[in-house]
């Protein structure tokens, strides 16, 4: 059959015969979503505003706590009892929306530009996808949160430092904390992009995060006070509040009960995005 | 070979693919044909698993699209709806889709290379026109240099040069042995590239056919003859698969089955002085057009019916 090989396409490499034995596997995939994470420019843009969100509010908080004390003013309820730590973490509030933001857009600006057409032809079996974007994305929120933290911290304490806020890395409880702010962040940022595979549209995603994290929380004050003693610790925000708390107070979970119920959110969160990925239309 | 079998999806109450059962054989190009709105997009979206068939199923060389290890290398896709992140370079989008199979860079650059892109491959996929979109969507299609390659409305909105290449491209895909099974609502289009044909209407089969087989159908060897005796010219004319018609009183016939040569031929030996010898012209959108027109409104009854 010459007439075939004479009407090869050029650069349309041999076909049926002698192909290459490519294979979809679990790492590829994570190696795809990595590349589809950092070759958008608004993942370099949206990391950087959450990272400078965290750095920027916890600065102001600190520059607000020295120069009360410095001044003798009265002291707000905020501070009455502020650490370097807890100054910082002033920043966490606002560097999730940036985190979670991101994830929802990662995932759902695939439903809303028809990427996921290409994406699930090339990985038709669906599921490793959402995996893959949850490790990668957790992981890169992750150490984003991390970064945030400690850059804060040392930051924070270096402006309170000679006030009673002032702390140490060493001291206890600091690393724990701060390492649980880049918990919290990363969880954050893995249940956005579950949301954002859930509901397939970028709107939907950010709305129901910001609900999540800062509208429920506020309409718990409406429900009988028993209830809010009941769920208020439970929710995702407050579940993670308590993972990068330093001190605990009365009503609030512990660390590891925290950092326990925020997974258990995540996984909710994962499991219906799995649910709708799997069963229907694409 | 792609092989559907009693294939439906049903969007609510509305069937958009009712009972297909085709093949889409190895080594040429299969044409999809129907009007707009005939379920082509659909059978497409079932073929590469994006939508999950109500009933019946489809397989590419025997399994399911998702059960292949390497689905790039088994089919390689070109949808209507455009399927690339506008933020994302050219380069970037290949690399992304060749990473989940392991292909190699290389082949990410003679696919560029391939579909021309070499100048605007570090440009953002937003940037480009319809025939850019085209090329990179067709360059992600041959990405897995695969055994299929199903192409939906290609030269939708491209310009006649970009229509051209696409045709050579889809011959030389052929050529190579691939199975090569395109969609279009343009008869004339498909006409020119593909042998096999697969017609559609409102999710139904309507004919599963060759090109030539079609245009035969629709009466396309048909010669008209004008006669003065037009008695004379039927008897002269009478053989095994010849047929004649004409209406009483009227001098034309028409004649199927004699090339209009051989019927001169035939005439001037019988002493027959013919007026007219007009081999009739049924161009391939016509054949199309009855061809769905009819099944359409018999579909449209058995439809109504089905439903009370």
């Amino acid at each position: 059959m010459s007439t075939i090989t004479q009407a090869r396409t050029p650069g349309v490499a041999a076909g049926p015969v002698a192909r290459p034995a490519y294979k979809v596997t679990g790492r590829r995939v994570l190696r795809s979503e990595w590349a589809k994470l950092w070759t958008l420019r608004s993942t370099w843009i949206t990391l950087g505003l959450g990272l400078v969100a965290i750095l920027a509010f916890g600065s102001i908080a600190a520059f607000r706590y020295k120069s009360l004390t410095t001044t003798g003013g009265r002291m707000d309820p905020d501070f009455a009892d502020a650490t370097a730590v807890s100054l910082t973490l002033f920043g966490v509030r606002f560097g999730q929306l940036a985190l979670g933001v991101l994830g929802v857009l990662f995932a759902a600006g695939e439903y809303s530009t028809g990427m996921i057409r290409s994406t699930l032809a090339a990985v038709p079996r669906r599921l490793p996808v959402l995996w893959s974007k949850a490790v990668v994305y957790g992981v890169v929120a992750f150490v984003v949160g991390v970064a945030g933290a400690f850059g804060g911290f040392l930051i924070a304490d270096a402006v309170v430092s000679g006030t009673p806020a002032h702390m140490s890395l060493s001291d206890d409880g600091v690393v724990r904390a701060l390492l649980g702010a880049g918990l919290y962040l990363g969880l954050v940022g893995v249940i956005g992009a579950a949301l954002g595979v859930l509901l397939r549209s970028v709107a939907g995603g950010i709305s129901v995060l910001v609900a999540t994290l800062l509208l429920v929380p506020g309409l718990l004050s409406l429900l009988p006070s028993s209830w809010q003693n009941n769920i208020g610790p439970y929710l995702p925000s407050n579940a993670g509040e308590s993972l990068y708390a330093l001190h605990h107070s009365t009503g609030m979970l512990s660390a590891g009960t925290g950092a326990l119920v925020l997974l258990g959110w995540t996984v909710l969160a994962l499991a219906g995005g799995a649910y709708r990925l799997v069963r229907k239309d694409a | 070979m792609i092989e559907a079998r009693q294939l439906t999806k049903r969007y609510g109450e509305k069937t958009a693919v009712d009972r297909l059962d085709f093949e889409v054989k190895p080594g040429m190009v299969t044409g999809f044909l129907g009007p707009n709105g005939a379920g082509k997009s659909t059978t497409m979206r079932l073929i590469i698993g994006l939508d999950a068939a109500t009933s019946g199923s489809v397989t590419v060389n025997g399994r399911r699209y998702a059960r292949h290890p390497a689905p790039l290398q088994e089919v390689g896709a070109l949808l209507e709806a455009r399927s690339i992140h506008p933020g994302r370079t050219a380069f970037d989008h290949l690399m992304v889709l060749a990473h989940t199979h392991g292909i190699p860079r290389r082949r990410v650059a003679e696919m560029i290379e391939l579909t021309g892109l070499q100048s605007v491959a570090r440009k953002r996929a937003g940037s480009f026109s319809l025939g850019m979109g085209q090329r990179l969507g067709i360059a992600a299609a041959l990405l897995g240099d695969p055994a299929t390659v199903m192409l939906d409305e290609p030269v939708n909105g491209l310009d006649p040069e970009g229509v051209l290449w696409i045709r050579n491209l889809l011959a030389g895909l052929a050529a190579e042995g691939r199975t090569v099974f395109v969609s279009s609502h343009l008869m004339a289009e498909v006409a020119l590239v593909a042998e096999h044909l697969i017609v559609v209407g409102r999710g139904r089969l309507l004919a599963d056919t060759t090109v030539h087989d079609l245009v035969r159908q629709a009466g396309g060897d048909t010669v008209a003859v004008a006669t003065a005796d037009p008695a004379r010219l039927r008897v002269a004319l009478a053989g095994p698969g010849v047929e004649i018609t004409g209406r009483a009183g009227s001098e034309e016939l028409w004649v199927s089955g004699l090339s209009a040569r051989q019927i001169g031929l035939a005439a001037a030996e019988h002493g027959v002085a013919l007026f007219e010898l007009t081999p009739k012209q049924v161009s391939l959108e016509e054949a199309f057009m009855d061809l769905t027109r009819d099944a359409v409104e018999y579909h449209g009854g058995v439809t109504k019916g089905a439903a009370a």
